[in-house]
């Protein structure tokens, strides 16, 4: 494997990972493959790119890009702002939706189905308002850079392998160093058990769609950032999403970045030994290997 | 001009029954089995594409165009369709609920990406035409040729409906309910749940397979781009429209919701400017997402309830819903 095609894994690998951390742990503490969690990143996308368009008209002068990033102040200010937004149109889902039938006691497939349809209309939402044409946040060229082994990166692709690592570090600090995570970690083992000693369970399922919309937006952000921004980006990556959780099991937040990572390094290395228009299969083909040969994943426990 | 409105509704009802056996396939999977297909597309598109290589004219550089009567075409649709279900059955049934429903939007994308990718044998983005008609030789009186094709579907719909009707009274449909209700009961009565259901989602998926095949020798043409995941939204919303586990509900769904999907669609071509009219088709999609987030926010058991679903949980019911008009008529006289 060249240095390069580790590079490419590992970018695409970093984004999918921080979208499949949220998914993990709406997967494991609220009981249901959530298939509306790429809109959740393509949300994230759209909303960054609407409020540094609005910040920078604001401000007038801060557009211009941190020099060597494409990345300027106004889009920093506004993914965070997009962070927040995200989150709330995450809690807002699942106050509409989810709650109602968890509260309903509808059965997890119910509730997949719902978040299926709620996939559905959210990504067409972002096609009416902002037409299925691609957006850009910047249209300032990057230079790639030499790097020591032939590798050539650009300062944005480093920034966004730094960021990603830094945000999983982060989340797993949160998950096994204090008592929010530790609350979390006991209502994904026992909900019961967990509400017996006195776990507000409603506050845990708050902060896992907080946790999970600001992971989804700051991957969506990275991929529009990469690549393009188009309402069908974060069904594009529902797929590799779920191979990530699978693969690391369900439920554990290093094994969705491990496996994201393995997910987006395969991605890299079927790109460049069998072709691009087949990378959008890698992901199934990932899922099928660990379904056949160790369904609870590289972390996960039996069911 | 009524002969030509006549035509118009024979096609329009014979693209709908198409439909409406995709949905009873969708039937036996979530309907009567409880299994969650969200790769429906992917199932539809194998079947047409199977019927469609088996029967096309041989054409030059593409594999395929065996030129066999149709009725073969059918068959092998059905068959593959079934095969490809059994298969992905077999490796996720035993697992956790949504892996399957995982495993089958997997199933969508790679079937999506291959037709689009293998050119030497689907075509690629142009995809397949000539697929014969059935009454082809009809072709130059519109009217005869519609109601010929319209009679054909009837035919395959009203046939599948009684099949599936009489296999959910069957032994094999009172066991497959038995284990959606309670497995473990069902277990301890010696069935295997795994291998019903995985008959279950094979039947269900070659039956899809069964309607795309239908539905490319109806159109005449298939290509990619039939075969998006909005065609697995449009079915599911079909079948939850008429209400999941009623074969006769899962008809009129298709029939429904086609209808309605038609005519907003037409609506849409009428009303937005010319400019719009990609956007205005999205809205069209955000509502009837929404709507079917209500429908099972709402009335999950959609318009036909499932037979006995109510009932058999409250007895009384039945028996004063279960008592012929004569007796009680006959007190009141």
């Amino acid at each position: 494997m060249s240095g390069q095609i580790l590079l490419e894994g590992l970018l695409a690998g970093a984004m999918i990972g921080l979208g499949a951390v949220g998914l993990t742990l709406t997967y494991s503490i609220l009981r249901f493959a959530n298939f509306a969690h790429g809109e959740l990143l393509s949300w994230g996308a759209y909303l960054s790119l609407s409020l540094s368009l609005a910040i920078g008209a604001v401000s007038g002068a801060s557009l211009a890009p941190l020099d060597p990033f494409s990345v300027s102040a106004a889009l920093i200010l506004a993914g965070l702002l997009a962070m927040a937004l995200t989150a709330v149109l995450a809690l807002a889902v699942d106050h509409l939706l989810f709650a109602r039938l968890r509260g309903r006691g509808a059965t997890a497939i119910i509730v997949v189905m719902a978040s299926f349809g709620a996939s559905m209309a959210l990504r067409s939402l972002l096609e009416f308002l902002y037409t299925s044409k691609p957006a850009y946040y910047s249209r300032e060229l990057q230079i790639a850079m030499p790097l020591p082994g032939g590798i050539r990166a650009t300062p944005d692709q480093l920034l966004l392998i730094g960021l990603a690592f830094v945000a999983v570090i982060a989340v797993h600090l949160l998950l096994t160093r204090t008592d929010l995570g530790r609350a979390m970690r006991a209502v994904s083992e026992n909900p019961a058990l967990a509400g017996v000693v006195g776990i507000d369970t409603a506050k845990i399922v708050r902060a896992v769609w907080i946790i999970g919309g600001a992971l989804a937006c700051t991957a969506g952000t990275m991929s529009g950032l990469l690549v393009q921004i188009r309402p069908y980006m974060g069904f594009d990556l529902l797929l590799p999403l779920f191979a990530a959780v699978i693969l690391g099991g369900i439920g554990s937040v290093p094994g969705a970045m491990l496996g994201g990572l393995i997910v987006g390094l395969c991605e890299a290395l079927a790109v460049q030994t069998i072709g691009a228009e087949w990378r959008a299969a890698v992901a199934f083909a990932v899922i099928t290997v660990v379904l056949v040969l160790r369904p609870t994943g590289l972390f996960g426990r039996a069911a | 001009m009524s002969l030509e409105f006549l035509a118009y509704c024979a096609f329009f009802l014979t693209v709908a029954l198409t439909y409406a056996v995709i949905v009873l396939g969708l039937n036996v999977q979530w309907g009567q089995t409880g299994l969650f297909n969200v790769g429906v597309a992917g199932f539809v598109a194998v079947g047409a594409y199977v019927s469609a290589l088996l029967t096309s004219p041989a054409v030059e550089g593409r594999f395929g165009g065996l030129d066999l009567p149709i009725l073969v075409g059918w068959l092998g649709a059905f068959v593959a369709a079934g095969l490809l279900s059994a298969l992905i059955g077999w490796m996720t049934i035993r697992l956790r609920a949504d892996y399957l429903a995982i495993s089958t939007f997997g199933i969508a994308v790679t079937v999506q990406l291959a037709v689009l990718n293998l050119e030497d044998v689907t075509g690629g983005p142009f995809g397949i035409s000539l697929i014969p008609r059935p009454f082809g030789d009809l072709a130059g009186r519109s009217l005869a040729f519609s109601l010929a094709n319209l009679a054909l579907l009837v035919a395959v719909v009203f046939g599948l409906y009684l099949m599936l009707q009489h296999l959910a009274k069957s032994p094999w449909g009172r066991a497959l309910r038995a284990i959606r209700e309670d497995e473990m009961a069902a277990e301890a009565l010696g069935k295997s749940p795994r291998r019903f259901r995985i008959e279950a989602f094979a039947l269900g998926g070659a039956i899809m397979g069964l309607g795309g095949a239908a539905q490319a020798h109806f159109i005449g043409f298939i290509a990619p781009e039939n075969y998006l995941p909005m065609l697995t939204f449009q079915v599911w919303a079909m079948l939850i429209v008429g209400g999941s586990g009623n074969n006769r509900g899962a008809i009129l769904g298709a029939l429904l919701v086609w209808a309605l999907w038609a005519a907003s669609s037409a609506l849409v071509e009428a009303l937005a400017p010319a400019g719009e009219q990609a956007r205005a088709a999205s809205l069209q999609t955000v509502i009837i997402g929404v709507a079917l987030c209500a429908i099972l926010l709402f009335r999950p058991q959609g318009l036909l309830p499932e037979p006995g679903g109510a009932r058999r949980r409250l007895p009384f019911l039945r028996r004063w819903r279960g008592t012929p008009a004569a007796t009680t008529g006959s007190d009141r006289t």
